[in-house]
């Protein structure tokens, strides 16, 4: 690590973030029919060098399922937080710019979607969406892009009244190209991190709801349903069932956290690694 | 070409202090007229509202009798701000800075002494002198008929300010462009402007 300075450190953290991401969600899919296949000749073993995470009950490779799980996790958050993120970017240049009126409707959305706990917004939303997928994506997406959306409006309304963007209208700039000389360029590296950083969050939800049974059917294996099931046989000692899907859980939460903070490094003017 | 200011009153926010109060100015091409007053007495707003940054509350700003806000696109009034690290994008070169402007001279940007190197450079890598120098020149395109300095000098060396005068008066009076000064320093203004109007006394 030594060879490289801070800014490359940065850019290499990122890199591997990102790559193990893209890993775990490849891998799951491949294996997402072996995920579901039951063997009753195999149920119950504890890890081992054939199953590295053990199996269950019905003989399922815990490997495979948490894999599974996670990419179905990554695949739920990057829509979500996806969905979440462009409407953020939407209400707030529309609070930021079309007049009080619509200003005011907006901030009272957002007070009024803050001051209610996430986890039970997300739970009536998905449960009246008729849950799965579907409720899941929805309910999280709705529920998520708040505080993104009170960060633009303020950069954008920070913005408008900077100096050198009154300059270039005198200038003779259009409002089109001070939007995209000016206005873009600030307000994009705060979008992309702040999207990103929207992902761990999004996945920790859906992994709450599903675990609640709010969110993904039993039937699917994903990270929420498997740390439910596991929850009945931890009492008979089988503890590998909750141990290594909650740590990968952990592991990927972190990696996005880590993908995001080393980006915000990179695209600040402010930090110190130049 | 003439830049008039007729009566002009203004305040900002209705509960706040009338800062211009029927204040007029007439300006031509030929002339460099100085002002002064001291501190807060709405010098910096006034230039505002002579380059059309603010409107005022009553009273008009004319430039060959139209109203200034007809002028649409490049300004034909541009004005040097205070602070020059406001008025740049901190995300854009220098070189893009200046070529928002209108067509500039070459002997503009050697005038002001700036550096070919320093193009390259963000805002932040350059000192305040430097960066004014840019903004000067950014001001002084091709279209501008009339100049709006607004203490532009003031947080700067003696020897920048008399390198940076000298070739402001000169240009102005070669290109015929009006120029207006705002400083707290008259013997400044004396040397520099055909006249000095005092902000101050009129109120």
């Amino acid at each position: 690590m030594r060879r490289f300075n801070g800014r490359q450190r940065t850019a290499l953290l990122f890199g591997l973030a990102v790559l193990f991401l893209i890993l775990i969600t490849l891998l799951g899919q491949l294996y997402a029919e072996e995920a579901m296949a039951t063997d009753f000749s195999r149920k119950d073993r504890a890890p081992c060098l054939a199953y590295l995470f053990g199996t269950d009950w019905m003989g399922r490779d815990m490997f495979v399922r948490t894999l599974t799980g996670l990419s179905m996790s990554i695949r739920i958050g990057l829509l979500a937080a996806g969905v979440s993120a462009l409407l953020a970017l939407l209400l707030g240049i529309v609070s930021a710019t079309m007049g009080r009126a619509v200003d005011a409707v907006v901030t009272w959305v957002i007070d009024l979607v803050m001051g209610i706990p996430h986890i039970l917004l997300l739970i009536l939303i998905s449960y009246a969406c008729g849950k799965g997928f579907r409720g899941v994506v929805i309910g999280v997406s709705l529920t998520h892009w708040t505080s993104l959306a009170r960060l633009i409006r303020g950069e954008v309304l920070q913005l408008k009244e900077a100096e050198y963007i009154k300059v270039a209208g005198k200038l003779g700039l259009s409002p089109w190209q001070i939007a995209s000389k000016h206005m873009v360029p600030h307000l994009f590296p705060q979008f992309l991190v702040g999207l990103i950083l929207l992902f761990p969050h999004a996945i920790l939800h859906e992994a709450s709801i599903t675990f609640l049974g709010f969110g993904l059917s039993p039937e699917q294996p994903a990270i929420g349903v498997i740390l439910s099931e596991s929850m009945q046989y931890l009492a008979m000692g089988k503890w590998w069932l909750a141990l290594f899907p909650g740590l990968l859980l952990v592991l990927t939460v972190v990696l996005f956290d880590v993908a995001g903070e080393s980006l915000r490094k990179l695209l600040s003017p402010g930090s110190a690694q130049v | 070409m003439i830049l008039e200011a007729k009566h002009i009153s203004f305040r900002y926010g209705a509960d706040s202090r009338q800062i211009l109060d029927d204040f007029s100015l007439r300006l031509t091409q030929e002339e460099r007229v100085g002002l002064i007053a001291p501190s807060g007495f709405g010098k910096t707003t006034f230039c505002k509202i002579l380059a059309g940054y603010e409107r005022p509350d009553q009273g008009e700003v004319l430039l060959n009798d139209q109203p200034l806000s007809a002028y649409k696109g490049y300004c034909p009034v541009q004005m040097i701000w205070q602070h020059p690290e406001q008025v740049v994008n901190p995300r854009l070169r220098m070189r893009e800075v200046l070529a928002e402007g209108d067509r500039l001279e070459q002997s503009v940007i050697e005038g002001l002494g700036i550096e070919p190197d320093w193009l390259n450079r963000y805002p932040a890598e350059l000192s305040g002198g430097e960066l004014q120098r840019f903004c000067i020149a950014r001001a002084l395109g091709e279209r501008t008929q009339f100049i709006l300095a607004d203490e532009i000098s003031t947080m700067l060396d003696l020897i920048t300010q008399s390198q940076i005068w000298s070739f402001l008066v000169e240009e102005v009076q070669k290109r015929g462009i009006g120029l207006l000064a705002v400083s707290h320093s008259t013997p400044l203004l004396w040397q520099v402007c055909t006249r000095v109007e005092d902000l101050g006394k009129k109120m």
